[in-house]
């Protein structure tokens, strides 16, 4: 299997993206979003991450095999970060109202 | 009977011969002989995690802690499980019979990577180094738990060496399943569908699933308690803001699902055995290799189970232990295989029948005990006694020890064209079995009657049990010293082999015995299922398809 | 292209003896660079895991600690490396179409983004240092004494994530210069370019870690 030559255009493009999505999340930073400042500033890093992916690493191209591992790896670290908060987040539920 | 594969049947130029010197071995990228290197290695590992049980059983005869101090008893202990877990077990079926055959199996000359595959065992050998200094310069009392604050600030022996020695054994441990991942992907030889792969390769392909997936979030776990020594930062000491549990979380991340690591390759050892010596295609085929991949999943999500008393939320606490009881769903579904291929099967009981037979009972048993570990309300009981020790044991010794032994036996003439004698290797298995019961089924009740585990000392009324399974482990010593004489005596004087001599199905009883170095002179095409067998008399070779 | 079909009896000089083709070789090769990378995901996440949960225990001691941090400086950072990765990415392209001079420039053009990063990332940790923020070097935490532990614990997890990234930096550098002296001795071009290619990914991959630790540990509490 060969990989297309990509052309510089596309590289260059992509490039531009996430400069540009890198200084709106400076900026958005700045601003007060409450807890919805590190909701935006996770979703411009993981569309970053998936530009970089598919393109920079040639993903788009591949076949599923690839794109399957990828996913797997963030499959299993989720698990990693879910079931181990689900004992922090419920520790305290047999004394209502508390969190922590 | 058919050679097509091999151009000379009893060619003198095989791979253990075909160079010389010690250059030829240390530098070798040839994967049979990796698999020799890592063989002697682990074996090495195995006698002195052996010596460490015996001394602990010697301990435990009396009720009194006679023979050694608490302190040094901690060592023993500790370290018996360092040894045994991360550089014999972990390592053992995938190193030495996983590197010896997968590339035949798929009829490959190689893995895909074969240099990798030799740094991966001088990464096992440097991480063993860095043991073995923990263990010279005077040990290590944490457990192989290596449980926080304690191993991190308070223990004062030697954990820097004994973490930086685990750490470096896991890089050799993801290289080894990288390794098997690509090939199993990339290098099958033409018509070798999935769908066709004998299901050691299956069991193994899922092995190195997790290893790739698991041993990371162990090797940064251990890297940040090596780090917290080194500092003397604070990120798992509870009177300066560290949380233990959460090193507890991601250590058992890992350390779960390590012991699919260790089990799953003896399964599928066991699959093949149960095919050969039952003439007959293993039953429920692609269920088998389903549940191989099932138990690598499922296996990632039942940590919680080792953490039910330590302050785990309730909740979080119930679903882990509704998610162990999952786990050994696809477990049973092996054993049910298993023994529906023996039904109406023309079963030989050759001694890695032998062992499988073993293999399938004492899982079974020690299954079922995990499933009483797994329920939340029996385990706030016995967890932390010897129920869970004689748990552990059965499905780690009388499962995977055994699926070793067996694999080593059936292979043996493969891997060096020499049969052991029967008669010896038939006695063997019988005093391991009997060793084996006799070591740690007694271990059941004293767990069950409360006695602690990783205590030098105990309750008098606790002696008879203890007296009886500190026997057994003498039978049991004898039960794995009498196949290491005779391996070794076979080396020069045992039968030489034909190239099949069990009449067994699978591209690796194509080539010589032993094989010569890039394992076939044509690449094989494969052309009908894995397992042709049928119910005659075995025949020598035997074509695929 | 046909060259790629060529069979172990007509062997290019760059085909492994194990392999059947050179096909084969670029397929496994980039296959096993991934599983790589899937450990290094479990790796880094690890540490991110345990991150954010000390985060999330420590919501009044996190928010303290933003200030120290400069969004700016890791902002700039963040560019530097994603132009790291343009010019990886062209350096591949060049690879693929066998142009030597240009793969030179762009791997050389690469390093020295590499290294800018670096120089800024220790001169943050310099700043740090004079700060009294390196917790295992006199930490002080004299404007909010309350949480002077657990600051010191979320310090420590800072100084441990982009370390370990920086590391994972030295090594790509060592990576590269690697890729320099084997493209003055061979022709990468469409037959063979594996190496460049699985550096490639390699050094995007570390960016991307990047991509993850920025937001994390510099722009939350930015606004504060």
């Amino acid at each position: 299997m060969n990989h297309k030559v990509v052309p510089v255009r596309t590289y260059l493009l992509i490039w531009a993206i996430l400069i540009c999505a890198t200084f709106t999340t400076l900026g958005i930073a700045f601003l007060d979003l409450g807890p919805w400042n590190i909701v935006v500033a996770l979703m411009i890093a993981f569309t970053k991450m998936s530009l970089v992916v598919l393109f920079f690493m040639h993903v788009k191209q591949q076949n599923n095999l690839t794109r399957l591992f990828v996913v797997a790896g963030f499959l299993f670290l989720g698990i990693l970060i879910a079931l181990a908060m689900s004992d922090y987040g419920t520790r305290n539920w047999l004394t209502p109202g508390r969190m922590w | 009977m058919s050679t097509e594969l091999v151009d000379r049947v009893d060619s003198p130029v095989n791979y253990l011969n075909a160079t010389s010197g010690w250059k030829s071995w240390l530098f070798t990228t040839d994967h049979k002989r990796i698999a020799v290197l890592y063989l002697i290695s682990i074996t090495v590992f195995f006698g002195l995690g052996g010596l460490f049980a015996t001394l602990m059983r010697l301990e435990l005869t009396t009720p009194q802690g006679d023979l050694f101090t608490s302190d040094t008893y901690n060592k023993l202990f500790t370290m018996h499980g360092i040894v045994m877990i991360f550089f014999f077990l972990i390592p053992s079926i995938p190193a030495t019979l996983g590197n010896f055959l997968i590339p035949m199996m798929v009829g490959a000359r190689d893995l895909a990577f074969p240099k990798i595959n030799l740094l991966s065992w001088y990464l096992y050998i440097i991480g063993g180094i860095f043991a073995l200094t923990a263990i010279v310069m005077g040990g290590v009392d944490t457990g192989w738990t290596f449980y926080t604050p304690y191993s991190t600030t308070y223990s004062n022996t030697f954990v820097m060496p004994a973490v930086v020695g685990v750490f470096i054994a896991g890089f050799s441990s993801i290289l080894t399943g990288l390794n098997f991942i690509v090939t199993v992907h990339k290098m099958r030889a033409p018509g070798l569908t999935w769908g066709r792969l004998p299901l050691f390769v299956w069991s193994m392909y899922a092995t190195s699933l997790i290893q790739v997936l698991g041993t990371p979030v162990v090797a940064i776990t251990l890297a940040l308690v090596g780090l917290e020594r080194l500092f003397h930062v604070g990120i798992f000491d509870p009177a300066i803001g560290g949380d233990p549990i959460l090193f507890q979380h991601m250590f058992w991340f890992y350390s779960h699902p390590a012991v699919y690591i260790m089990i799953l390759p003896g399964m599928g050892v066991i699959s093949e055995l149960v095919g050969c010596f039952s003439r007959k295609r293993p039953f429920g085929y692609s269920f088998i290799a389903g549940s191989s991949l099932a138990i690598a999943v499922l296996g990632f999500l039942v940590w919680g189970h080792h953490m039910f008393v330590t302050g785990q939320s309730m909740y979080a606490s119930m679903v882990f232990s509704f998610l162990s009881f999952l786990v050994a769903v696809p477990s049973a579904i092996k054993v049910f295989n298993w023994t529906a291929t023996m039904y109406r099967g023309s079963v030989v009981y050759s001694t890695p029948m032998l062992y499988a037979f073993g293999f399938i009972g004492l899982f079974t048993i020690g299954g079922l005990t995990g499933l009483m570990l797994a329920t939340l309300a029996v385990d706030v009981h016995v967890t932390r006694t010897y129920f869970v020790v004689a748990h552990f044991h059965y499905v780690m010794v009388g499962g995977m020890v055994f699926a070793y032994l067996g694999g080593l036996h059936f292979w043996w003439p493969k891997i060096t064209g020499r049969m052991y004698p029967e008669a010896w290797a038939r006695f063997a298995a019988l005093v391991t079995f009997v060793g084996f019961n006799l070591t740690f089924g007694p271990q059941f009740m004293l767990g069950y009657l409360g006695m602690p585990r990783r205590y030098h000392a105990y309750a008098p009324e606790f002696q008879p049990l203890n007296v009886l399974s500190s026997a057994g482990a003498s039978i049991l010593a004898v039960g794995y010293a009498i196949p290491f004489i005779y391996f070794l005596w076979s080396l020069k004087y045992g039968e030489k082999a034909g190239n099949n001599p069990w009449g067994a199905k699978g591209l690796e009883w194509e080539t010589t015995s032993p094989p010569p170095t890039f394992n076939f002179d044509h690449t094989p095409t494969v052309t009908g299922p894995a397992y042709d067998y049928d119910n005659r008399e075995k025949e020598e070779g035997g074509e695929i398809g | 292209m046909a060259d790629l079909d060529t069979t172990i009896e007509g062997h290019p000089p760059f085909l492994q003896h194990h392999f059947d083709d050179l096909h084969q070789q670029l397929d496994s090769s980039t296959l096993g660079m991934w599983v790589f990378l899937l450990t290094e995901i479990m790796f880094f996440g690890g540490m991110f895991g345990a991150y954010t949960i000390y985060r999330t225990m420590y919501p009044g001691a996190f928010a303290s600690t933003s200030r120290y941090m400069e969004p700016v400086l890791g902002g700039i950072n963040t560019a530097v490396l994603i132009c790291s990765s343009l010019t990886m990415a062209l350096a591949v392209r060049y690879a693929q179409i066998g142009k030597r001079k240009l793969i030179r420039i762009f791997l050389i053009l690469t390093m020295i983004f590499g290294i800018a990063f670096i120089g800024v990332k220790f001169s943050e940790y310099y700043m740090h240092w004079k700060e009294h923020l390196v917790p295992w070097m006199d930490f002080q935490y004299p404007e909010h004494p309350e949480f002077f532990h657990q600051a010191q614990i979320l310090f420590c997890f800072y100084f441990f994530m982009t370390g370990f990234h920086a590391l994972h930096m030295f090594v790509g550098l060592g990576l590269l210069t690697w890729l320099l002296i084997k493209n003055e001795r061979m022709s990468f071009g469409s037959e063979y370019y594996t190496p460049v290619e699985i550096t490639g990914l390699y050094w995007h991959f570390v960016d991307i870690v990047w991509i993850f630790l920025f937001p994390l540990l510099y722009l939350i509490g930015a606004n504060k």
